[in-house]
Parts: C-alpha cells; structure tokens; sequence
C-alpha cells in the first residue's frame, strides 16, 4: 500500500524519527521558555547544555561503570548544579542590563564548552550504548518500532506534561509566574525571588540535560551535537511564541513531524523546512502561534 | 576639543603603517593585514546596526559567506573582471539583507537576534547544498583577476594596496553614514523608538535601509576576502563567524564609529597568534567575550574614550553606562 508513491513503512519510519526529533525539541523549547520567562534570558547556551548531559553520562557510564538509568537520574542532576553556579556567578550580574548582554554572556559559554570538550575529546562521535532492557523492537502492526524509541517518545512527553502540571497546578508554580509577571511584587509576598530564579535556570537547563542523556544513544556523542540544534530550537521557539509554555512543547512535536514528512518528500528542504515555516509565521503572526503580542 | 588633536596625528601614523606594511615583509606577513582589514570593514559594516540602531543581527555571517561566495562563483566560473565580482556580491549581499531586514523587523531585541540567527543558517544550508559551492571543501581557486584591468592581483602588494583602498572606502561610507541626519535619525530610533515614531520618521524603512547598507558592507568584506584567499568557504556564512563579529564589535567598543575596528584587529591577532593551539582558540575566545561581557562592556576604545574624558573635565566620574533597553516594558 502506498500514499502519494511512498511506501506506508517508509512513511511510518519517517515519521516516527520526526516524533523522536520533535520530542528533543519539545524538551528543549520547553527549558528555554521557562528560563525566558523569568529571566528574560534567551539562554544560547542550551544546547551546550544538552551537550553536557549527554557527555556527563558518557563519562559516568565510561569510567564509574554506571548504568544507564542512574546516568539518567545523576546527569541532569549534575548539570543543573552546574547550571545554577553559572547563575549564580556570573548570569546574575546581567539582570536588568539590555537582555542581549545575557544571550551573548550564554553564547560565550557555548564557545568555552563546547571549545573545551573539542580540546578533551576531539570532534569526532563517541558511541553510547542502548540500554539492554530496550533493545529490542515492538510490532505496531503498521510498522516495528525500536524500543529505545518508544521510551524516548514517552519519556519526553511525560517530562512535558509533568513540568507543565508543575508550573500551572502547584503553589511553586504559581509563585513563578508571579514572579514572571511583577518580580517586585512576589518579593514583598516574602517569596525568595532570586533564589527561585536560580532553582528555574536550574530546572531549564537540566530539562535540557535529560534531553541530552535521552539522545545520546541515537546520536553520537560529540562536542558539536547541541549548537546545531539550539538554532533549530530558537526557530521553535519564535514559531510557538517565546512566553508560552503550551506553544513550546506543541510547536517543538509538531515540526518535528513536519521535518520528519519532508524527508520523506523532498528530502533536500529537510534541514531549512524549520526555517522557511518560521519565516512563515513571522509573515502572518509575528506573536508565534502561541504567543501575546507585548505591549 | 583636545581628543580631536590627537586623533589625527593617531590616524595619519596609523595610515602610514598600513602603507608601509608590504616593505616589510619579514615583520609582518601581509595577507594577514588583508584578512584583519576585511574584519575591519564587516565589523564596522555590523555595527551600524548593533551601536548605531540597537539592532542585534546573530546572522551576519550570511552577508559575509553570500558575497564570498557570489564574487568567487561570478569570478571563478563566469569570468567576471575582479572589481565588478566584488560589486556584485555587496549587491547581492544587500539585497539578501534587505529581505532579511524586512523580515527580522517585524520582531524587536531578542526576538529579531533569534529570527537573523535563524534565517542566516537557511542561507548557510544553501551554500552547504547548492550545486556550485563545492559543499564542505568551499568554492577553490579562484583566480584574483586584475583590478580595472590593469593592475594584476597576483601579486600580493598590488592586491594589498586595492584592498586597502576599498576598505577605507567602505570605512568612509560607515563614518558619513553615522554623521548623517540618516545617522541622527538611526540614533533616535536606539534610544527610544516609539518617540521616534511619533515624530513621523518611517522607522521600519529606515531600519530596512540600514540593515541593508550595513549587509551590502559585510558582502563586499566578504568578497574580498574570497579575492584574497582565493576561497569561499562554508565557515564564512557559519554562524560562528556571526558571534565573531559581535565580539569584535563588543571588545573595540559599540558606541563609537572605529571601536569596532580596533576589536576586529585583536580578535585577528588573538586568532593568528593562537592557530597552533587548535581548539583551545575556541575556549579563550570564549573566555575573552566573558571577561567583556561582565566587565567592559563599553569596549577597548569606549572604556578609553571615557577615561579621557573623566580625567579632562575632573567632573564627578561618569558611571559605565551599559546601553539602554532597546525598548522600555
């Protein structure tokens, strides 16, 4: 059986990678806008970040013998802490500056990064093992999907779901969008706001880190593997609307599969297909689909 | 006043150097010089939009690789003379970033930085893809050509003389556009935008005409250096090359005319001296945009500007002042 000439397995394959993608992108898109709105910080650095976690379970599985289920548990871990120094240290004087000062503060990061594991372990890929519990494949019946994955898909929505309950149905959450909304005024609540300010980059940047630790097994690990994305990921961004977390995590699974169908069809648009419906949606909603217009 | 009577004896000794460059050979290797001279221009081209409008552009480098790229593919394949290679590709590159310009400004700060990242990596995946650009190995040999058809571009101190003519041209057309009413107005606009629009200015075409004339700027670097090199590669419209720039631009000093000049010449050095390292350049480039970025954020030549200024009117010292919100909450 065939749509439009291509063969349904082919067509299902397809599209289950660009689901796999879209949930990286979700993820990620979903870190950055939490970390945007509270601290009006557009973090370039988070696909370093993403970098980092995969790296970080690379290491723990290399030399501390872990396995992959801690890896994935101490990694993020790890990298928020790391995270939230650099807020601490040196994000933090930039507040209140032009926000530009804090991409381009993020932005060297990136280079210092991404320079140092260049520097440790070239730029070639490191290969990281598919954890043996999800080795296998299922048979959906219309097509076989690899285990790893599913898990991945599940994960990843599950991680969205959870962060978005957090942020809209928990008092935490509430006293973060307060402080998105008027920071003065969550402060004269008694509400610590810089210290939630660093829990939230915390937060952001070991979404991005799990992120990281999930792909690791399907791509390879190497010290360029999240700049590449993060540009993509801006582009998500822009086409959900930066304040929305809804927009995020809809917009990143969504042009995962629109990237996953081009492949299929014209496979030369693939990488640019992101980028051409951004410059879509900036012609006909300049907001993003999911955004405000500020005033 | 007195900063005036320096200047001068400054730029003229500076002049004289660049000119005396090619005598020595064995002190300075000049197509270095050449390279440092196209990073002049771009980043003086680039912050025409950063300092003198407050527009972030993330995506510079695809002005940059475009008119590397359009000379050496016109020059190489078509046989275009030199001088009008170089044109076309400020042409092209301009017209790209009219379309670019008119795009990004439908969004402000943040935002537009993320949409000009975003639109230069569709362009550097056109150069990646595009059947003439030699994909990964870049657009090779490209022969010089000669220059008005006289003058022969092999040899290495013709060239450099041309460049240096055509970059002090394209630095006199940044300075004449910065001291213009057009200047003034780009000015209005960086410090408070929606006044500017209240009193009547079309601020979305001047902004289009200055992203343009600042991209067909970074083109005509671009192109040069692909005359120079003999070379367009993918690493000219990648998006490192775009950080590069800003950092330039940030380390000479954003709110002056030059700054950029002097930060584009260390940012040269730094990466001429520190080749040999490998990757550690990319770690103390890193670092260097940090250390700017959290302690001067005025730049070389502003911090400078500024001393001179505090000591000369012993005034009560005037605190950095980092740039105003582009646009106030």
């Amino acid at each position: 059986m065939d749509i439009f000439g291509i063969p349904i397995p082919a067509l299902m394959g397809q599209l289950m990678l660009g689901i796999v993608n879209g949930s990286f992108y979700a993820v990620l898109s979903l870190g950055l806008a939490i970390i945007f709105g509270v601290l009006k910080i557009v973090n370039f650095a988070h696909g370093a970040f993403f970098m980092l976690g995969a790296f970080t379970a690379f290491l723990l599985a290399q030399y501390m013998g872990a396995n992959y289920w801690m890896t994935l548990a101490i990694a993020p871990l790890a990298v928020a802490l790391f995270g939230m120094a650099f807020e601490f240290l040196f994000l933090r004087r930039l507040y209140g500056l032009d926000p530009i000062y804090g991409l381009l503060l993020t932005f060297s990061l990136v280079l210092v990064l991404e320079g140092g594991f260049r520097v440790a372990f070239g730029s070639s890929g490191q290969p990281f093992a598919t954890p043996e519990l999800l080795r296998g494949t299922i048979d959906l019946g219309f097509m076989i999907l690899p285990l790893y994955r599913g898990f991945v898909i599940v994960s990843a929505l599950l991680l969205c779901l959870a962060t978005w309950f957090i942020i809209e149905r928990t008092s935490l959450g509430a006293s973060l969008r307060a402080a998105t909304e008027r920071s003065e005024l969550t402060q004269a609540f008694g509400i610590n706001v810089p210290r939630l300010v660093t829990l939230t980059y915390g937060v952001g940047v070991g979404l991005a880190a799990f992120a990281g630790v999930l792909a690791a097994p399907i791509f390879h690990v190497n010290p360029s593997m999240g700049s590449s994305l993060v540009i993509i990921i801006f582009a998500v961004v822009v086409i959900g609307g930066l304040g929305s977390i809804m927009g995020a995590i809809v917009a990143g699974l969504g042009l995962g599969v629109v990237e996953g169908f081009t492949r299929v069809f014209y496979s030369e648009f693939s990488s640019t297909i992101v980028f051409l419906v951004m410059v879509l949606v900036l012609l006909l909603r300049p907001a993003g689909l999911f955004g405000r217009e500020e005033g | 006043m007195h900063l005036r009577y320096l200047s001068v004896p400054l730029l003229i000794l500076g002049l004289a150097a660049l000119l005396a460059v090619p005598f020595f050979p064995q002190l300075v290797y000049s197509i270095f010089i050449m390279k440092m001279l196209c990073f002049v221009l771009f980043a003086c081209a680039f912050n025409l939009l950063l300092g003198h409008t407050g527009i972030l552009s993330f995506g510079h480098a695809a002005f940059f690789g475009t008119g590397a790229y359009i000379t050496g593919q016109l020059v190489k394949a078509y046989g275009v003379p030199t001088e009008l290679g170089i044109l076309a590709g400020g042409l092209v590159a301009a017209a790209l970033g009219a379309i670019v310009g008119a795009l990004a400004i439908r969004r402000s700060g943040i935002y537009l930085a993320m949409i000009t990242l975003a639109l230069s990596q569709l362009v550097f995946f056109f150069f990646l893809q595009a059947p003439f650009t030699g994909a990964e190995d870049g657009l090779q040999r490209i022969p010089r050509g000669t220059f008005l058809g006289v003058i022969d571009l092999a040899n290495d101190t013709a060239l450099y003389y041309v460049v240096v003519g055509i970059v002090g041209a394209g630095l006199w057309l940044v300075w004449r556009t910065v001291n213009s009413p057009f200047g003034h107005v780009l000015r209005a606009i960086r410090e408070h935008e929606p006044r500017a629009i209240s009193l009547g200015y079309p601020v979305a075409r001047y902004k289009v005409l200055v992203f343009t004339l600042s991209a067909g700027l970074s083109g005509i670097a671009g192109s040069l250096k692909a005359i120079i090199f003999q070379l367009a590669a993918l690493y000219d419209a990648h998006w490192h090359t775009s950080g590069d720039v800003i950092l330039m631009t940030l380390l000479g000093g954003m709110n002056t005319v030059f700054g950029p000049a002097v930060g584009a010449a260390l940012v040269s050095t730094l990466n001429h001296y520190l080749d040999p390292f490998g990757a550690w350049v990319t770690v103390i480039t890193g670092l260097v945009f940090m250390a700017c970025i959290l302690t001067f954020r005025q730049g070389v030549v502003g911090q400078l500007g500024q001393l001179y200024r505090t000591r000369k009117s012993s005034a009560p010292a005037a605190t950095p002042q980092p740039r105003p919100h582009s646009h106030p909450q």
